[in-house]
């Protein structure tokens, strides 16, 4: 372990990444700590510029909210969905991934036809209507975004699949009377599943991503302090106050930026051979 | 003659997946609460049962769910995309309007995101590990963090509120009535920070497969020897290197022109741009199924088209394939 994290420390960028999504972390952890009230709740005069009350020294949004607490509290909402949305995503992916490419002939022609039903759809497009038939609701929104994020998983494990299921130790698996599942599950993916983990974190960050922009346009959970729902909000005062709008959009940019150096990091910890590409 | 017929032969294998796109669609828009008349009846304050019930079987509500599907892909076929209730005339020519728009701001931010996503890439794979290549490398992952609806909304605090160069919004001047090249450069204007908008995270994409597919170009054989029977460095990275290097990123964007289209929506709403994906939002938000329906199907043909464009210029890049 302590060998692995040499290896990825080597690359400074991957640093900054780890320090940088510890930063988020420590953030969503201690948002109940440090601001223990509803984020949601009045806390002052409206637009109160950052820097001016010690109190509120991120300011209040236009109706008097204290930007800190929803900084803080929106973290764990998008930590939260970005990882749940995740895992959904890498679980349908690898499921149908290894379907297909583990069996080949009809099933794999039936689930890529799927797969690329998926990618040829707008994915935000389907996101949109997804959320008008089921609502949005903090559950339904990740679950959505997990059901429009799986194609390239599922691609990556079918390949994996593909190359993995012809090898010496499968057969032999065969020959000794394994079942299709123990050699799926216990032979093939875990041989597999590296690349996919290192895909796991441009999942997340696009995940973020999507929620953020739902959030904007209002279609996301409005009972929940999500760093996008204050962006469209903000803009409503763009032109006296952009502050609003400016702030939790960093916190997005820093989180998302995170997220994909820490998955480069682990991409370049685990293939030595493409460092530097 | 032979790259067309394999193009369309991809084209042909695209049918399958449409009907299954349109199917699975049509299906999910069931499970919505509410249906058009619903929408419809809100829309004029409030109606009585039998109005409704009328309402139903005038737009072919009332059937079962097998032959509505049936009914509806049948109308596909003839190019018939329904009638919009919310904007009182048929889909096809709401979609027709909104159209030009979205074409326009997809067209300028994928040629954007191209040239200078290859023009970086280049930069960056020839000083590769030197401080341009961090520099580039640096701003490439930070535009693929940037939120492209708060990239928008930065821009127009800085270029149209602060420094008054460029328009907040819309699509042209309204009213001014300008016509020919004037129209032009009056639209060209309100398209600058749309585009950039829409294209700094394809931009980030481009330019880091760009700069990955040179440096691993630069490393095989037939470099070597172009460069060993004395090509100059520049016609050997713009002969040889560019067209295989190119490949990688001329597969990515018929990947994720979907993705872009999506994009579209975000920024078409921040720039309160008459596009498709402004339309997609608001059929969204007034229940306008058959429209939303309409459009998807749209974006799924111009998705196949720019697959199909792909298709063709790859042929083009790679004797191999044709």
């Amino acid at each position: 372990m302590t060998g692995f994290f040499r290896l990825y420390a080597r690359s400074p960028s991957a640093l900054v990444g780890l320090v940088l999504l510890l930063l988020v972390i420590a953030m969503a952890l201690t948002a109940g700590l440090f601001f223990p009230k509803n984020p949601l709740a009045l806390a002052g005069p409206p637009l109160l510029w950052p820097f001016q009350d010690a109190h509120l020294w991120l300011g209040t949004d236009n109706s008097g909210r204290d930007i800190a607490a929803q900084i803080f509290h929106g973290a764990r909402i998008s930590l939260l969905i970005g990882l749940a949305a995740m895992a959904l995503a890498i679980t349908i992916g690898i499921i149908l991934g290894a379907l297909a490419g583990f069996y080949g002939g009809i099933a794999d022609d039936i689930l890529m036809r799927i797969t690329e039903a998926f990618q040829t759809l707008p994915n935000f497009l389907l996101l949109l209507m997804l959320v008008a038939v089921f609502g949005s609701t903090l559950t339904t929104v990740t679950i959505a975004i997990g059901l429009v994020s799986w194609q390239a998983p599922a691609r990556l494990t079918r390949a994996e699949f593909l190359s993995l299921r012809t090898r010496e130790f499968i057969q032999a698996g065969r020959t000794i009377g394994l079942g299709d599942a123990t050699l799926i599950f216990r032979e093939i993916l875990p041989n597999a599943l590296p690349p996919v983990i290192v895909y796991a974190s441009v999942v997340m960050a696009v995940a973020i991503l999507l929620e953020s922009a739902l959030a904007f346009l209002n279609l996301s959970d409005p009972n929940v302090a999500s760093w996008g729902n204050l962006i469209g909000l903000g803009r409503a005062v763009l032109r006296t106050a952009w502050y609003v709008s400016a702030i939790p959009g960093i916190a997005i940019l820093i989180t998302v930026l995170a997220v994909s150096l820490v998955g480069q990091g682990l991409n370049d910890a685990l293939n030595p051979r493409l460092r530097g590409r | 003659m032979r790259v067309l017929a394999l193009a369309g032969r991809r084209l042909l294998s695209s049918l399958p997946t449409l009907l299954i796109i349109l199917v699975g669609l049509f299906l999910l828009l069931q499970l919505a609460p509410g249906d058009t008349v619903d929408a419809l009846v809100a829309q004029m304050g409030g109606g009585d049962q039998k109005l409704t019930e009328e309402l139903r079987r005038f737009y072919g509500l009332d059937a079962p769910v097998a032959v509505q599907l049936s009914r509806y892909l049948w109308r596909l076929v003839q190019f018939d995309l329904g009638h919009s209730a919310i904007y009182g005339k048929p889909v096809a020519s709401v979609i027709l309007e909104r159209l030009p728009a979205t074409l326009l701001l997809m067209g300028s931010a994928l040629s954007l995101a191209f040239f200078a996503g290859i023009v970086l890439g280049i930069l960056a794979a020839r000083k590769v590990n030197q401080w341009p290549d961090t520099l580039i490398s640096t701003l490439g992952l930070v535009f693929y963090a940037t939120p492209s609806f708060w990239f928008g909304l930065m821009g127009i605090v800085v270029f149209a509120i602060k420094l008054a160069w460029l328009p907040p919004g819309g699509f042209e001047t309204v009213g001014a009535g300008y016509v020919g090249l004037a129209r032009v450069l009056d639209i060209a204007r309100y398209l600058v920070l749309p585009t950039l908008t829409l294209a700094l995270i394809f931009l980030a994409i481009y330019l880091r497969i760009m700069r990955a597919s040179m440096l691993e170009v630069l490393t095989l054989d037939f470099v070597r020897t172009a460069r060993a029977k004395g090509v100059a460095e520049q016609a050997v990275i713009v002969r040889h290197v560019l067209r295989n290097a190119l490949l990688p990123v001329v597969t990515l964007i018929g990947l994720q022109a979907g993705t872009m289209l999506g994009g579209s929506v975000v920024v078409e709403s921040v720039f309160a741009l008459p596009g498709l994906g402004r339309l997609a939002y608001e059929s969204v938000v007034q229940r306008d199924l058959n429209t939303l329906l309409g459009i998807v199907f749209v974006s799924a043909l111009l998705v196949i088209a720019v697959n199909f464009i792909v298709d063709l210029l790859y042929a083009r890049l790679d004797p191999r394939i044709a």
